[in-house]
């Protein structure tokens, strides 16, 4: 399942806040999107789930035009969401939230079970609820739901974030192994040095634009890159 | 009729109110839980269920019992349906941002409350009870009807709290409630879940005005009191909490109950607005609401 962007404009009001994005993912392939705040990179990935419709440009899946899409029915194809801040249903369970991750594509329970053998930790958190579980379990139970759709294409907003170092291993284990299975996936990380140990490929976003999209090799080979455009050093982790 | 028979003939009536209050209040509570919306026009959909009732009952005058069960079927839905409508052209159109939908909702009142004085007209028209006898307790006699409708009002109040806590629907319609963008992205179509609550919200106040009708008769103007109590209700119980509800429905229903049988309407109506003011005032987001409400 291949994803296309082509010319996409977006507004906040009159502000813009992309230009002219255009790029696209393939399956099995890791996309990270480095910038600074304020470059683009969660409106980019919120008009990829339909959340922010854009005023130009075409997004396609497969050749089928997703534009005007209801931003509910691009979960329903299979592209799943892990947003910024985990932003789970905090007063439902964790069992309830896997619930809701696997309504959209009516997704069995080999679906939920294969997202909990990716976290075996969230087995014993079932009926817990899911606002009073810690910062990696959070993110474990974000990404778990995301995963209950089933999804051919995953959308990663700063899954390491505030996270401690064996749990953002963890993670990043978690988006080699979804990788591995085929699954496309469009990562915004800060932490440049775990972005660089899984993209295939790099894009940089500077005030809403596209400014390049490198292989992790050329990165390494010129760290300079990551200075000018996140504003800090590769050895950042 | 010394103390102890007046008090227990109060608690009666406060019951019979808090039953039927916390279905209206339930009614409100979800719309703003779940839409945001602060529904002005609910007390009109109490109203238009009442109205509903008489003009379904009078349908077959020779079977009152049978004409009532019809009207308590026919009445929700048909309001159900006066409900989808105005959410379809009215609060999706505006997107339903909280301080127009307030506005809209008010006109909403006015359109219906003027609908319903052009055809149905300024009176005040009973509907006959489908059952008639009397309970009779050692120190008075009680109807019987009244009770019917706490046990009515208890079993759509445990109906609708299956409905929200044990089913698909009532997941996918609390999710919503959480988090809007975050239900979009898994594939819940929020606008379709809004209608969908708007419609329940209105059937709760509408089910409850044809059980209230052979008690208090059909009247375009009976939409107030409903509402004002509904508001104070979710007001105390914290907007969009069905526990806190359900607590300040009983609160103030059995609080309206005595205070109205040893004293006067009027002192509980004061008495339950002071008790909204100190909410206010010391706990602002209600008795079971978080912070967020």
């Amino acid at each position: 399942m291949t994803l296309r962007l082509a010319g996409i404009d977006c507004f906040y009001g009159n502000v813009q806040v992309l230009r002219g994005i255009s790029l696209e993912v393939a399956p099995g392939e890791v996309l990270c999107l480095l910038g600074r705040n304020g470059a683009g990179k969660t409106t980019l990935l919120k008009t990829m789930i339909g959340l922010i419709k854009p005023r130009a440009g075409c997004i396609t899946l497969d050749g089928r035009e997703l534009t005007r899409l209801p931003a509910y029915g691009f979960a329903r194809l299979g592209i799943a969401y892990v947003p910024q801040g985990r932003r789970l249903f905090a007063e439902l369970t964790v069992e309830e939230n896997l619930t809701i991750g696997l309504m959209a594509r009516g997704s069995g329970d080999e679906a939920r079970e294969r997202a909990l053998a990716l976290f075996p930790a969230l087995r014993s958190r079932l009926t817990q609820i899911s606002g009073t579980l810690s910062g990696g379990e959070q993110e474990m139970l974000a990404i778990a739901r995301a995963l209950c759709l089933e999804p051919k294409l995953l959308l990663l907003d700063e899954p390491t974030e505030g996270l401690m170092p064996s749990m953002i291993q963890a993670i990043l284990a978690a988006v080699r192994e979804l990788k591995s299975q085929g699954v496309a996936i469009v990562l915004v990380e800060q932490r440049v040095e775990s972005a660089l140990s899984v993209a295939d490929r790099i894009a940089f976003l500077e005030t809403g634009m596209l400014r390049a999209i490198v292989r992790p090799e050329a990165v390494h080979a010129d760290p300079a890159l990551v200075q000018h455009y996140v504003g800090v050093g590769p050895g950042r982790r | 009729m010394s103390f102890g028979p007046h008090l227990f003939l109060a608690l009666l009536e406060g019951t019979v109110t808090a039953f039927v209050l916390a279905l209206t209040a339930l009614g409100l509570s979800l719309v703003f839980g779940v839409m945001r919306v602060v529904n002005v026009a609910h007390g009109e959909f109490f109203m238009l269920g009442a109205v509903l009732a008489w003009a379904v009952s009078s349908l077959i005058p020779a079977s009152p019992a049978l004409g009532f069960l019809l009207a308590l079927i026919a009445s929700p839905l048909a309001v159900g349906a006066v409900a989808l409508l105005a959410d379809r052209l009215v609060l999706r159109r505006l997107n339903y941002a909280p301080e127009a939908t307030i506005v809209a909702t008010i006109g909403l009142l006015y359109i219906l409350q003027q609908l319903v004085l052009t055809f149905y007209g300024p009176y005040a028209r009973p509907v006959t009870a489908p059952i008639s006898f009397r309970v009779q307790f050692p120190w008075f006699g009680y109807s019987g009807y009244k009770l019917v409708v706490i046990a009515a009002a208890a079993a759509l109040l445990a109906a609708t709290w299956y409905l929200l806590m044990r089913t698909r629907i009532g997941l996918v319609m609390r999710a919503t409630q959480y988090d809007r963008e975050t239900a979009q992205a898994f594939g819940i179509p929020v606008e379709r879940v809004y209608s969908g609550i708007f419609a329940l919200g209105a059937m709760l106040a509408a089910t409850a005005g044809v059980l209230i009708v052979p008690i208090q008769q059909a009247h375009y103007l009976m939409g107030l009191d409903p509402l004002l109590l509904s508001f104070i209700t979710v007001i105390i119980g914290g907007l969009g909490s069905l526990r806190g509800t359900l607590v300040a429905a009983f609160v103030i229903g059995i609080s309206d109950g005595v205070i109205s049988v040893f004293f006067s309407p009027t002192l509980a109506k004061i008495i339950a607005t002071l008790f909204v003011a100190l909410v206010l005032v010391f706990r602002p987001s209600g008795l079971f609401g978080s912070a967020r409400a």
